[in-house]
C-alpha cells in the first residue's frame, strides 16, 4: 500500500479562480486499485458544504470524461484529456523478478536495486495522482465546463458512481467509433463542395495534424532516453560494489583508491538517476501531455468540421426542397440549426484553439526552464563529487 | 638460447667468464661491510632463500617495502635492481654515494650461494655506466627513457590475404638503441611473434611477461573483406590501442627491455615473418593441445609448499582475478548503456527539430530549434564518453585479467620446476638402490655404470633444487615489480577516467547554460 503526500501539476498551469479549487489530496494503492481521494473547496452556492472530500477511483474519472465528449452542449470545447490508467505493471513485475533473486548479487546490491525499484513505483505512483489531479484541475477551472452536474456528481456523491469499467464490447466500441471517426473525417474533407471558409481554421487543422504527429514521436523518444539515462544509472550499482569489494581485498594504496571511487560510484548514480526522473518529468510527461492535449484540440475540429458538413448537407437539402417545392419549412429549420451549430461552434473553437496555444507555450516555457536549471544543478553537483574525489586521489602517495 | 635454463642473456648473451667473477667476488667482500653498516640491513653473506621468505611478506605497505627491496638487491639481474620504481629512492637517498655501490655488486652475492649465475658478472661490467645514468634518470622520477607509439593502421593487400600494418614509433635516450627517434612498420602478426619468443624464453624462469592482444578472427574479416563500417574502423582502433599498451607494458620490464628480439622488433627495418602465430597452423593446434594438457597436469601436482608467501599470493590473485572479471562484466554494461543513451538522445533531438519546426509560434519555435541543438551536441558527449568509459576502464580491466593469468602461469611454472626437482631426487633414489643391488649382486661392470648415474642424477638434484630457488627468488621480485607497476597503473588510469567525467560534466554545463535564456525568451 502506498499512500501519496504531495501534489504537483508541472504540465499545465492553470489560472483558476478560488471559487472552486479541486486537489486530490490523499491516494493509496491497493493492488490492482488505485483509491483518490478528490478535496473541494468551495464557496458556489451548489454545494452543500464549503470543504468536502470523496474517495474516486480511475474508472469514474474516465466516466465523467466521456460524459463530458458526448455531451453536445461541450462541442465546441477541448476536452481535457483523460488521465491514463494508473499502470504498475512493469514496476511490479521488476520488483518480482528482483525478488526471485540473482544468487551473484551482493547484499548491499540487493538493497539498492531494492530501493531504486521502490522508489520508480513511488514516482510512477505520484505521477498518476498528478495526471488526475490535472484532468480535475482544468476542469474546475474552465468557466463552462465547471457547471457541469456530472461534475458536481463527481465531486460531491459521496457513494460509488457504480460505473464499472468498460467491458469487452464497450472497448470495441469505443475503438470501432474511433475508426468510424477518422473515416468520417477523410469522407468529409474529401467532400466536393466543403469549403474552410476560415483562414484560421485552415492553418488550425493543417498545423494541429503535423504538431500531432511529431510532438508524439518527440515524446516517445523522450521516454528513450529517459529509460536509457535509468539503465545507466543502474549500471553504476555492480560497478560499485566490485569497487568495494577490490578495495577492501586490497593491502596496498589501491585501497583507498578502490573504495573511494566505489563510493563516487554511488553518488554519481543518485545524481544520474535525478537526472532521469527530472527529465521524465520536465520533459517526457510534458510533452506526453500535450500530445493528449493536441488530439483533445483535433477533435474539437472534427467536431465543427462534422457541423460544417452537416450544415452544407442542409443548405443542399434545403435548395433541393425549394426546387421541388416540397418540406421546404422543415428544411429552411433544419438548415437554420445547423448555421447556429456551426457558428456556435466555430466561434468557441476559435477561443478554444487560441487558449490551448496560450496553454501551451507557457507550459512549455515553464518546463523547458526547469529542465535547463535542474540538468545545470546537477552537473554543478556532480562536477563537484568528481573533483573532490580526484583532488583526494592525487594527494594521496 | 630459448630452451636453456640460463638465466635471460642480458644485452647480448656474451658467454660468460671467470676471472670476472673473481672480480665481482672481490668487490663483493668490500661492500658487505657498508651494508652491514647501514640499519636495518639483513645478513647479505648469508642468504639463503629462506630468511627471505622469512622477512618478507611480498608488497604490503612501505616500511614492508623497504625490507622486500633490500634483499631484492641480492637477487640477479643488476638491470632489474637499479631501474626499479622510485620507492627505491628512500633506500639510496638514506645513503649517499655507497647507495651505488651496494646495487650492483650485491648480485654477485647470488653467485656465492648459487654458482649458475655465472653471467651477472658480465652484466655488472658492461652495465655500470647504464646504472649510472639510470640511477640519476630515477632520481628524477623518470625511470625509463623509452616511449612507444603504435599508429597510422594500413591496410596492405586485399581480399582475405590483407592486413593491417601499424606504425611502431620508439622515442628513446637509452643508449642500448642506435637511434633516439625511429619507427618500424609491423603487423599483428609481428608481435604475436615477440610475445611467443618472450615468453617461451622467460616464462617458465618466473617472469612475468606481458601477454598480446588477443587475436579477432571475426574482427579481421570485416577488415579483410573492406567493409568501411564504424564498427570496423573500432575494430582496428581497440587494436592499435591495445598493441600501443602492449608494447609499452613489455618495455617497462627491465628484463624484456634488453632482449634483442625486442630490440630487433623495434628496430629493425624488416622483420622475418612469425608463421607460427595464426591460430588454425600446426603450430597453433600444437599450443592449444599443450595448453591443455598443462592444465591436467597441474591438477595433479601436489606441491609441499615450505613458503607461505607463495600460497598467500596466489589466493591474493586468485580473488582479484574474479573481482577484476566481475567488475569488467559491469563496465561493459555501462559502455553498452552509455551507447545506447547518444543513440536514444540523438533520435530524440531529430523529432525535437522536427517539433520545433510545426510549432507555431515563434519564440517556442526557436526555443525547440535550440533544445534540438542542445541535444545533439549532448549526444556527441555521451558518445565520446562512452569511449573513455570503454578504452579507459574496460579496457584496463582486460588488460589486467590478462595479465593475472601470465601471473597464474608464472606460478605454475614453479610448480613444474618444483615437480621436476621432485621428480630428480626420486630418480636418484631409485638409482642409489640399483648401485646397492648391483653390490650385492657383485657385477664389477654395472657398479660402474650405476656410480656414474648416481652421479648425473645427483647433478639434476642440486640443478633442480637451484633452479627452484631461481624461479622463486625471481617470482617474488617480479611480483613485487608487478603489484607496484599495477598500483600505478590504475591510479594513472583512474585518474585519467575521473577527468573525462569531469570534462563531460563540464560541457553539460556550458550547453545548459547556454540554452536557459533561450527558454526564458519564450514569451
Amino acid at each position: 500500500m502506498e499512500t501519496y503526500a504531495e501534489p504537483s501539476c508541472a504540465s499545465v498551469d492553470l489560472q483558476g479562480d478560488s471559487s472552486l479549487q479541486v486537489e486530490i489530496s490523499d491516494a493509496v494503492s491497493e493492488r490492482d486499485k488505485v483509491k483518490f481521494t478528490v478535496q473541494t473547496k468551495s464557496c458556489l452556492p451548489h454545494f452543500a458544504q464549503t470543504e468536502f472530500s470523496v474517495v474516486r477511483q480511475h474508472e469514474e474519472f474516465i466516466w465523467l470524461h466521456d460524459a463530458y465528449v458526448e455531451n453536445e452542449e461541450y462541442a465546441g470545447l477541448i476536452i481535457p484529456p483523460a488521465p491514463p490508467r494508473p499502470d504498475f505493471e512493469a514496476s511490479r513485475e521488476k520488483l518480482q523478478k528482483l525478488g526471485e533473486g540473482d544468487s551473484s548479487v551482493t547484499r548491499e546490491e540487493f538493497a539498492k536495486m531494492k530501493q531504486e525499484l521502490e522508489a520508480e513505483y513511488l514516482a510512477i505512483f505520484k505521477k498518476t495522482v498528478a495526471m488526475h489531479e490535472v484532468f480535475l484541475q482544468r476542469l474546475a477551472a474552465h468557466p463552462t465546463l465547471r457547471r457541469d452536474h456530472n461534475f458536481f456528481v463527481f465531486l460531491e456523491y459521496g457513494q460509488d458512481l457504480s460505473v464499472r469499467g468498460k467491458n469487452r464490447k464497450e472497448l470495441l466500441g469505443g475503438f470501432l467509433r474511433n475508426i468510424v471517426k477518422s473515416a468520417d473525417e477523410a469522407l468529409i474533407t474529401g467532400m466536393s463542395g466543403l469549403k474552410e471558409v476560415d483562414d484560421f481554421f485552415e492553418h488550425e487543422r493543417t498545423f494541429l495534424l503535423e504538431y500531432h504527429t511529431r510532438i508524439r514521436d518527440a515524446c516517445l523518444r523522450a521516454d528513450r532516453v529517459m529509460r536509457a539515462h535509468k539503465c545507466l544509472a543502474d549500471d553504476y550499482i555492480p560497478i560499485s560494489a566490485a569497487l568495494s569489494s577490490l578495495g577492501t581485498q586490497e593491502v596496498n594504496q589501491l585501497r583507498t583508491s578502490f573504495l573511494k571511487l566505489a563510493e563516487l560510484f554511488e553518488r554519481l548514480r543518485k545524481l544520474e538517476g535525478r537526472v532521469a526522473s527530472d527529465e521524465d518529468l520536465k520533459l517526457s510527461d510534458m510533452l506526453r501531455y500535450y500530445m493528449r492535449d493536441s488530439q483533445a484540440a483535433k477533435d474539437l475540429l472534427y467536431r465543427r468540421l462534422r457541423a460544417l458538413a452537416d450544415y452544407e448537407n442542409a443548405n443542399k437539402a434545403l435548395d433541393k426542397a425549394r426546387t421541388r417545392n416540397r418540406e421546404v419549412r422543415p428544411a429552411e429549420s433544419h438548415q437554420q440549426l445547423c448555421c447556429q451549430r456551426f457558428e456556435r461552434l466555430s466561434d468557441s473553437a476559435k477561443q478554444e484553439l487560441m487558449d490551448f496555444k496560450s496553454r501551451r507555450v507557457s507550459s512549455f516555457r515553464k518546463n523547458l526552464i526547469e529542465l535547463a536549471e535542474l540538468e545545470l544543478k546537477h552537473a554543478k553537483a556532480s562536477t563537484l563529487i568528481l573533483r573532490n574525489t580526484l583532488v583526494a586521489l592525487k594527494g594521496e602517495p | 638460447m630459448a630452451a636453456e635454463r640460463e638465466p635471460p642473456p642480458l644485452g647480448d648473451g656474451k658467454p660468460t667468464d671467470f676471472e670476472d667473477l673473481e672480480d665481482g667476488e672481490d668487490l663483493f667482500t668490500s661492500t658487505v661491510s657498508t651494508l652491514e653498516s647501514s640499519p636495518s640491513s639483513p645478513e647479505p653473506a648469508s642468504l639463503p632463500a629462506e630468511d627471505i621468505s622469512a622477512n618478507s611478506n611480498g608488497p604490503k605497505p612501505t616500511e614492508v617495502v623497504l625490507d622486500d627491496d633490500r634483499e631484492d638487491l641480492f637477487a640477479e639481474a643488476t638491470e632489474e635492481v637499479s631501474l626499479d620504481s622510485p620507492e627505491r629512492e628512500p633506500i639510496l637517498s638514506s645513503e649517499p654515494s655507497p647507495a651505488v655501490t651496494p646495487v650492483t655488486p650485491t648480485t654477485l652475492i647470488a653467485p656465492r650461494i648459487e654458482s649458475k649465475s655465472m653471467s651477472a658478472p658480465v652484466i655488472f661490467d658492461r652495465s655500470r655506466e647504464e646504472v649510472q645514468e639510470n640511477i640519476e634518470e630515477e632520481a628524477n622520477g623518470d625511470i625509463f627513457d623509452i616511449e612507444i607509439g603504435v599508429s597510422d593502421p594500413e591496410k596492405v593487400g586485399d581480399g582475405m590475404n590483407a592486413y593491417m600494418a601499424y606504425r611502431v614509433t620508439t622515442k628513446t635516450s637509452l643508449s642500448m638503441f642506435s637511434k633516439s627517434e625511429f619507427s618500424v612498420k609491423r603487423r599483428f602478426s609481428d608481435f604475436l611473434g615477440l610475445h611467443s619468443k618472450l615468453a617461451s624464453k622467460y616464462l617458465h624462469v618466473g617472469y612475468i611477461v606481458p601477454p598480446a592482444p588477443e587475436k579477432s578472427i571475426v574482427g579481421m574479416t570485416k577488415v579483410k573483406v573492406g567493409k568501411e563500417d564504424s564498427s570496423s574502423t573500432e575494430f582496428v582502433e581497440k587494436r592499435r590501442a591495445a598493441l600501443e599498451r602492449y608494447l609499452q607494458r613489455t618495455v617497462k620490464h627491465p628484463t624484456l627491455l634488453q632482449d634483442p628480439d625486442l630490440r630487433q622488433f623495434l628496430e629493425s627495418s624488416e622483420l622475418p615473418r612469425a608463421v607460427n602465430t595464426q591460430a588454425l597452423s600446426g603450430a597453433g593446434i600444437l599450443r592449444m593441445v599443450n595448453k591443455a594438457a598443462d592444465a591436467v597436469n597441474k591438477m595433479t601436482i601436489k606441491m609441499n609448499e615450505s613458503d607461505a608467501w607463495f600460497e598467500e599470493k596466489q589466493q591474493q590473485f586468485e580473488n582479484l582475478d574474479q573481482q577484476l572479471r566481475k567488475l569488467h562484466v559491469s563496465v561493459e554494461a555501462l559502455v553498452c548503456h552509455r551507447k545506447e543513451l547518444s543513440a536514444n538522445t540523438a533520435a530524440f533531438a531529430k523529432s525535437a527539430a522536427m517539433l520545433g519546426n510545426s510549432e507555431d509560434h515563434t519564440a517556442l519555435s526557436r526555443a525547440l530549434s535550440q533544445l534540438a541543438e542542445v541535444e545533439e551536441k549532448i549526444d556527441q558527449l555521451h558518445q565520446e564518453q562512452a569511449f573513455a568509459d570503454f578504452y579507459m576502464f574496460s579496457e584496463l580491466l582486460s588488460d589486467y585479467i590478462r595479465l593475472i593469468a601470465a601471473v597464474k602461469g608464472v606460478f605454475d611454472h614453479r610448480m613444474k620446476c618444483w615437480q621436476k626437482w621432485e621428480d630428480a631426487q626420486i630418480t636418484l633414489l631409485k638409482k642409489r638402490e640399483a648401485e646397492a643391488k648391483m653390490m650385492v649382486a657383485n657385477k664389477p661392470d654395472k657398479i660402474q655404470q650405476a656410480k656414474n648415474e648416481i652421479r648425473e642424477w645427483e647433478a639434476k638434484v642440486q640443478q633442480g633444487e637451484r633452479d627452484f630457488e631461481q624461479i622463486s627468488k625471481t617470482i617474488r621480485k617480479e611480483v613485487g615489480r608487478f603489484e607496484k607497476e599495477r598500483v600505478k597503473d590504475f591510479k594513472t588510469v583512474i585518474i585519467k577516467y575521473l577527468e573525462s567525467l569531469v570534462q563531460t560534466q563540464q560541457q553539460l554545463i556550458k550547453y545548459w547554460e547556454a540554452f536557459l535564456p533561450e527558454a526564458k525568451a519564450i514569451a
